[in-house]
């Protein structure tokens, strides 16, 4: 016997008002409900101020919602507290940001080690290389030791890429993590996105305001306004 | 042990690191503060052992003597009636303490106590040829009493003994009847006189008792004062002076004698002594207070500073508590190296004072050190300030919202 298992997150008529109760209240989601899968590759594209963003957020338990349910592999987690939160985050996501977030203070291999540091107290030998084989992967085993500041725009975006998926999270949470390189870095990094994809069968929801790079996900979600306009599977190549 | 707070610890530290100038400066402030506050300290406590060395050294911390005469009302008066009665007070005649010497060896078995001395006290005159002087008359046992007031350093001529019929007296007393050590003199109390050989000249530290100290061996007091085989108090030193209150108050509810402590001979130097250390206590805490908050607003700053990272950090797992505690360490750790840095230019200061300010005797004018304890314990309260310094940044930076630090 087979129990369906739930999908890796649900999302059930979310919906997102910022500054509630003041003059300025708005707002930006409207009852947005989709669902992801294991191993799903997955473009979330749309107009800029379309939400996009805060849906991220909202995925990633960075924000919550103000209306509607979210399950992650079926637990609800839009009532979490901040340690709940957390935790959760810790165990299901990680997040490449399009202005590649790494911290300035630690080098390329600190950055990916940091996740493990944060929640073990310590890094282990095997996170080590572990963190060292994914930098290479990444084509960064020549410069683990540099500060992000010494690196271009594009290696700075595969670090932050080594560290959303050093820990092997279910699902990677990317944010237009190309919008800030140039065509050949952001290609580039799409491919590393892809093979990781192909490598981890980890799940990915990709930001973009790129079509071509759309075009490469097996399936794309259009936000407008605040809600789904178009939900496409099919077509993604690697 | 080696991963306690790793992840907090590897962040605080390159946080501080990475704001160099903002963290060096804090530092030295912090140091600078706990230097003044440690050399302050050295400093006061120095001055105020030597001031209490030089003045409890040459008298007796506690003194034991009989209860003064009092005239009792003639009829009981009955408990719920009030009597107005005037009575005349008595003249106080000498008194003894009874039983004295069996009372030494149990208040020399008490561990606060260092050192007992019977004594005779009286008033009488000391004359030599036509000069009569009047004179405060002690009869004492030398070694005992040597041990309560240090008489053998307070000699500036001859040497102290105390065989029959011989006598110390002060240096005024000499000069004004003219005598050096080797004269006799004559001294008369009420309607009793014996003459004695002066063996040597003490100088107490004060002039006027100088001029009218006498003091004899017990036996030639007791017979002049008219107490045959009695004492009229006993004079007790302590191991620590600042145990006479309590040991004052023990003694009276054992014994029938009248106890006096130190502190009641000499308020004007108790007073003095409570104000220093309450101006003292002052600069302390407003030193603190200013190193708190100078630590406290270079947090403040560093915590928008670094927004973007600590929205970065949340992302990634960290929870509340961890970013809490980053900041929480990082006071701690300004805290911790200003105190280190500061204990060392205490030593700095302390060790120049010792160099360069000198007596006119060209010693030093008392000696000042920095105890470990001291040090420490001004050390670990800056760090405790550097932490709570820390409370409100931290919690600032707890509670920013990831999402919103993300989107800057
Ligand atoms: N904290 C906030 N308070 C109020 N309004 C907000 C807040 N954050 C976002 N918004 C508004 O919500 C709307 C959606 O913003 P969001 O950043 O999610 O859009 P987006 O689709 O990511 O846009 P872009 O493509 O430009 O990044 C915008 O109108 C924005 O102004
Ligand atoms: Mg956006």
């Amino acid at each position: 016997m087979t129990a369906t298992r739930p999908p890796l997150i649900e999302l059930a008529g979310v919906g997102k008002r910022y500054n509630v109760g003041l003059p300025n209240e708005t707002e930006v989601l409207h009852g947005v409900s989709f669902a992801v899968e294991r191993g799903e590759f997955v473009a979330l594209i749309g107009p800029s101020g379309s939400g996009k963003s805060t849906l991220l957020n909202i995925v990633g338990l960075l924000e919550r919602l103000t209306a509607g349910s979210y399950r992650i592999e079926g637990a609800e987690a839009g009532r979490l507290d901040d340690a709940g939160l957390t935790l959760r985050r810790r165990a299901v996501f990680g997040f490449v940001f399009q202005f590649h977030h790494l911290l300035p203070a630690f080098s390329a291999l600190e950055n990916v080690t940091l996740p493990a540091l944060m929640r073990e107290a310590r890094v282990s030998a095997a996170q080590h290389e572990r963190a060292r084989a994914m930098l290479t992967a990444v084509g960064l085993g020549q410069d683990m030791h540099k500060r992000p500041g010494e690196l271009s725009g594009g290696m700075q975006q595969r670090v932050a890429i080594a560290r959303a998926l050093v820990l092997e999270p279910p699902l990677v949470l990317a944010d237009e993590p190309t919008g800030n390189l140039d065509r050949a870095s952001s290609d580039e990094v799409f491919s590393l996105m892809r093979q990781m994809h192909a490598d981890l069968n980890t799940s990915f929801l990709i930001v973009t305001h790129d079509p071509r790079l759309a075009a490469r996900c097996d399936r794309v979600i259009e936000l407008v306004d605040g809600r789904i306009e178009s939900d496409r599977r099919g077509g993604g190549t690697a | 042990m080696l991963d306690w707070l790793a992840f907090e610890r590897r962040v605080a530290i390159r946080f501080l690191r990475e704001g160099r100038m903002q963290t060096v400066l804090i530092i030295v402030g912090v140091a600078a503060g706990v230097a003044v506050v440690a050399y302050i300290s050295a400093l006061i406590t120095g001055l105020q052992r030597n001031t209490l060395e030089k003045t409890l050294g040459a008298q007796a911390h506690v003194t034991l003597s009989a209860r003064d005469d009092v005239v009792l009302p003639a009829r009981v008066p009955d408990a719920d009636s009030t009597a107005l009665v005037h009575t005349q007070p008595r003249v106080q005649r000498p008194r003894s303490i009874a039983n004295w010497q069996a009372l030494v060896p149990v208040l020399e078995a008490m561990p606060a106590v260092a050192a007992v001395s019977p004594m005779v006290s009286g008033a009488g005159l000391a004359q030599r040829g036509e000069a009569s002087k009047s004179i405060a008359l002690m009869g004492v046992d030398l070694e005992r009493y040597d041990r309560i007031v240090h008489l053998r350093t307070k000699v500036v001529q001859g040497e102290a003994r105390l065989g029959p019929g011989e006598g110390i007296i002060g240096r005024e007393l000499a000069d004004d009847l003219g005598v050096r050590v080797g004269d006799r003199i004559a001294i008369v109390t009420g309607t009793i006189g014996d003459s004695l050989r002066v063996t040597a000249l003490v100088d107490l530290g004060v002039r006027e008792l100088n001029r009218r100290t006498v003091i004899v061996p017990l036996r030639a007091a007791q017979s002049l004062v008219g107490l045959p085989g009695g004492a009229s108090g006993l004079d007790l030193a302590l191991f620590d002076v600042w145990a006479a209150q309590r040991l004052a108050a023990d003694l009276a509810r054992q014994f029938p004698y009248k106890v006096e402590i130190w502190q009641e001979a000499n308020s004007q130097l108790v007073s003095a002594l409570n104000a220093q250390s309450v101006s003292t206590a002052l600069i302390r805490g407003v030193v603190m207070v200013v190193v708190a908050l100078g630590i406290a607003s270079v947090l403040v700053v560093s915590v928008v500073q670094k927004q973007r990272e600590i929205g970065i950090l949340r992302a990634i797992g960290a929870t509340q508590g961890q970013m809490r505690r980053v900041f929480l360490l990082q006071g701690a750790i300004v805290g911790a190296l200003g105190s280190a840095l500061g204990v060392l230019l205490a030593v700095g200061l302390i060790k120049a004072f010792t160099t360069f300010v000198r007596g006119s005797d060209g010693l030093p004018l008392f000696a000042i050190t920095l105890a470990p304890g001291l040090a420490l314990s001004i050390a670990g309260i800056a760090t405790l300030c550097g932490v709570l310094a820390a409370v409100a940044p931290a919690r600032r930076a707890a509670a920013l919202d990831p999402a919103q630090a993300i989107r800057l």
